[in-house]
């Protein structure tokens, strides 16, 4: 093999469709990404303003950290003040706070799907290809007959929240002991009905087929014969297709180390989808008290990697090395990956666990693995709704220690989000964030090992003439990145 | 029928810096069975949205440097999330990704061109959620930080269109409040006398979010919730403002049929600036002497002072047991005559 003859560095951006702000610094050699810098060019400080605040006002703030999983946060706030309060939230509120929580997950899937990913197949770059007449028809922005659809499915899907959370995003029905509101009988049966309305869309525009149906497809052959059978019907199929036409199996590979937190604890204190980390085709049981995070290469102050409840935000935009305002968080030393993908990997998705013992996480697996959990979570939800207990309480009373620590957990659309709480007289002491898209589009580490979309990325392929390369912006996508959650 | 004449499209953009995202993730939820036909119809062309657009990376730049050298006129530029000045006035906490450039510079430059300057949201009206605590990004709002005229472009900024920046407010803001302000400018119909002392449009600044609040039977007993998920009235424990806070949230209903005080919680005046530094705890009422210190709009304190302890003496023991209840612990009585 030749040696590259010149290395060349470009900085690409902004991206779009990845909600908040994105700069990716390539250095690129014979058609190819050979190194990857992903900055988060946007700083807030979310961990600042917390600091000396009353502790449930988490509750009004952190929500606001993100417009798209605004619920996510609220689940995870609640989680640490429950936790420091030592409550266990009331069986109807923990079921509708899983219900608010996945009609926002379930609706950021197909917001990621048809709004952020599939566009880009529409890009003139593709012109030449047989079907990209078809992906412009069903997906280009602002005209794609099934976007325009898709956003009409999901402006009637978020009315759920519109009755369970009084609106989306920026809720403030979710409470460490349960929900402040209560569903009535009448209620219940108008909520079942939106959950078919969606079933419906679900049903016959994105998979052309029983959810059961594609539930039941437990391996790779499976799914490959069901697409066979009728290549662009659905657009389940129509990605399938242009998967295999564009070799999106090879695209992106990740780390190989999926971590969960695991999804909708039950009153029986099990979660529906389990926890953990998923490497080399096993689970294992994940630890928290190896989590750290490290600000080597991030506009921090300290550089050392600490773990969350002991973290600092201490911003310097001058500090020598750095190049992005996200902190890098590890486990136990090590990159992982996040998202819908570790989180049916974990729950023991038979379909994804065998694309991805072929491929790896890559774009095609992290894309396939949300539309699987689309499949999966809408029958849930209607469990959830039948199990609640008119009469009884949403809301457990939950008095706060004057001092103490308190640690949520949760899974957002894109997988793993904590925060961490300290508590003393009364007030926030410390307050550290870290979420999904921090794991994911992480910078370098203290021993300069690359995040995870900084991995992923080495290889890409770079067209002669493309300022902002399309395999690139396929593989950011992948992931469904939330840059506004990355720089709280 | 004759087609409509044609006008050339109101041409927007849109640009997001110290903020969520969740002012157009609320966009989205605009009730209508098509999104982008409802712009269309109303004359509006989206010329870039962070969220809904193709263009990335040099073809955004390009479409930028087109609007700010002259070559493209621009009809409204709608700015989501508050403009981080920060740190000392560099405007590094936000750098418009692969352009090398502070997004609150770029927002000066294109606010020189644009015809209307709208603040979507309260970070981009007044600094929001951003500015709270020690406000570490030293974010402001276009034209305000909180309360005080000025913030990033001045208090006698007007755009060339003769209008003040147009402050959408809320915590998110409602997608109806967008589309409606944006229909009104495109149509031509949006004048001075439409925004009230704060430029917020007075469509829905001009009502009270107490208007149409399904808790008004509780309110008018001064039946109180004294717990998260009670029924009861949120203004004398739980720290409701919906009695002072300018927007129409029990009117013009969130996600089909919500609203905060329908979902269980208080009103935290999300569309009033400074909202966020309340200087108690969102969660609690601050009294003196056991009355509430915010009263509500136009009342002077003594009557409500009668008037409460007058309407608490006489709250019927249904209303008392269900504000203090999750669910309709008494229902009214059902009378067999006929009402009059």
């Amino acid at each position: 093999m030749p040696r590259p003859s010149k290395t060349t560095r470009r900085l690409v951006g902004p991206f779009n469709r990845v909600e908040g702000d994105l700069e990716i610094t390539l250095d690129i050699a014979a058609g190819r990404v050979t190194e990857a810098r992903v900055n988060a060019p946007m700083y807030r400080g979310f961990e600042q303003i917390l600091s000396g605040k009353a502790p449930r006002d988490a509750l009004v703030y952190v929500p606001r950290i993100c417009g798209i999983c605004s619920v996510s946060q609220s689940v995870a706030a609640a989680r640490a003040l429950a936790d420091l309060a030592g409550v266990t939230p009331a069986p109807n509120g923990q079921h509708a706070t899983n219900l608010m929580l996945a009609a926002e997950n379930l609706a950021d899937h197909v917001a990621h799907f048809y709004l952020f990913f599939m566009p880009d197949f529409t890009r003139p770059i593709y012109a030449p290809h047989a079907w990209h007449a078809e992906a412009t028809r069903r997906f280009a922005p602002q005209s794609g007959e099934q976007t325009r659809q898709a956003i009409a499915a999901r402006q009637r899907w978020l009315t759920l929240l519109g009755v369970l959370g009084g609106k989306w995003p920026h809720t403030q029905s979710i409470e460490p002991g349960g929900s402040a509101r209560s569903i009535d009988a009448a209620e219940r049966l108008r909520l079942l009905s939106s959950i078919r309305e969606f079933r419906a869309f679900l049903e016959q525009v994105l998979f052309a087929a029983p959810l059961e149906e594609i539930a039941a497809l437990t391996s790779e052959s499976a799914l490959l014969e069901w697409h066979a059978q009728d290549p662009w019907r659905g657009d389940f199929r129509a990605f399938l297709s242009l998967s295999q036409a564009l070799a999106l199996d090879q695209l992106g590979p990740g780390p190989g180390r999926f971590l969960s937190f695991g999804a909708y604890p039950q009153a029986d204190g099990a979660y529906a989808l389990e926890s953990g980390l998923w490497q080399g085709g096993h689970r294992q049981t994940v630890d928290t008290r190896v989590i750290t995070e490290d600000a080597s290469h991030a506009w921090f102050a300290d550089s050392s990697a600490r773990h969350p409840l002991d973290g600092q935000t201490v911003p310097d935009a001058d500090k020598p090395g750095a190049y992005s305002w996200s902190k890098a968080p590890r486990l136990a030393g090590a990159v992982v990956e996040t998202g819908a993908i570790a989180r049916q990997l974990n729950a023991g998705q038979r379909l994804l666990i065998d694309a991805v013992q072929r491929h790896g996480g890559t774009v095609y697996t992290r894309v396939l693995a949300r539309l699987l959990e689309l499949a999966r979570v809408m029958p849930l939800m209607e469990d959830w709704l039948r199990q609640l207990r008119p009469g009884e309480p949403y809301c457990l009373p939950t008095p706060l220690p004057d001092s103490g620590a308190g640690i949520g957990l949760n899974e957002a659309a894109r997988g793993a989000l904590g925060h961490w709480l300290t508590v003393r007289h009364g007030r926030i002491a410390n307050y550290q964030i870290v979420s999904p898209t921090t794991w994911n589009f992480s910078p370098r580490d203290g021993e300069g090992a690359p995040g995870a979309l900084e991995l992923a990325l080495t290889g890409a392929p770079v067209s002669k003439g493309e300022d902002t390369p399309v395999a690139v912006q396929h593989i950011v996508r992948s992931f469904d990145p939330c840059m506004v959650c990355t720089v709280h | 029928m004759s087609a409509p004449p044609q006008t050339p499209p109101f041409k927007v953009l849109w640009l997001q810096s110290g903020g969520c995202g969740g002012c157009s993730m609320s966009l989205l939820c605009a009730d209508t069975t098509d999104f982008y036909g409802l712009l269309r119809r109303a004359g509006i062309e989206l010329l870039w949205h962070p969220a809904l657009s193709l263009e990335s990376g040099g073809e955004l730049t390009a479409l930028l440097a087109d609007i700010v050298e002259g070559r493209l006129a621009l009809d409204a530029l709608c700015i989501e999330g508050a403009l981080l000045r920060g740190p000392r006035g560099s405007g590094r906490f936000h750098m418009l990704a692969g352009s090398g450039l502070p997004m609150i510079e770029w927002t000066r430059r294109l606010a020189a061109k644009a015809r209307h300057l709208v603040a979507v949201g309260s970070c981009a009206a007044w600094g929001g959620v951003t500015a709270g605590g020690g406000n570490p990004t030293d974010a402001s709002g276009l034209q305000y930080e909180d309360d005080q005229p000025g913030g990033l472009l001045g208090a006698d900024f007007r755009a060339s269109g003769g209008l003040p920046v147009i402050n959408i407010a809320g915590c998110p803001t409602h997608p109806n409040w967008v589309i409606d302000t944006l229909t009104a400018l495109a149509a031509g119909l949006f004048t001075a006398a439409d925004l009230d002392a704060f430029a917020r449009p007075r469509f829905y600044a001009d009502q009270l979010v107490h208007h149409g609040c399904t808790r008004n039977e509780y309110y008018e007993f001064k039946a109180s919730a004294e717990k998260p998920s009670d029924l009861g009235c949120l203004m004398e424990h739980m720290g409701c403002k919906g009695t002072q806070v300018h927007a129409d949230c029990n009117i013009r209903l969130w996600n089909g049929e919500g609203s905060c005080t329908r979902g269980g919680y208080a009103c935290v005046a999300c569309t009033e600036p400074g909202f966020q530094e309340p200087d108690h705890p969102f969660h609690e009422t601050p009294k003196v002497a056991g009355i509430p210190i915010g009263l509500p709009t136009d009342m002077p304190k003594a009557w409500f002072v009668v008037l409460a302890s007058l309407s608490k003496s006489a709250t019927p023991r249904r209303v008392k047991q269900n504000a203090v209840a999750d669910h309709l612990a008494v229902p009214p009585v059902a009378r067999r005559t006929r009402l009059k």
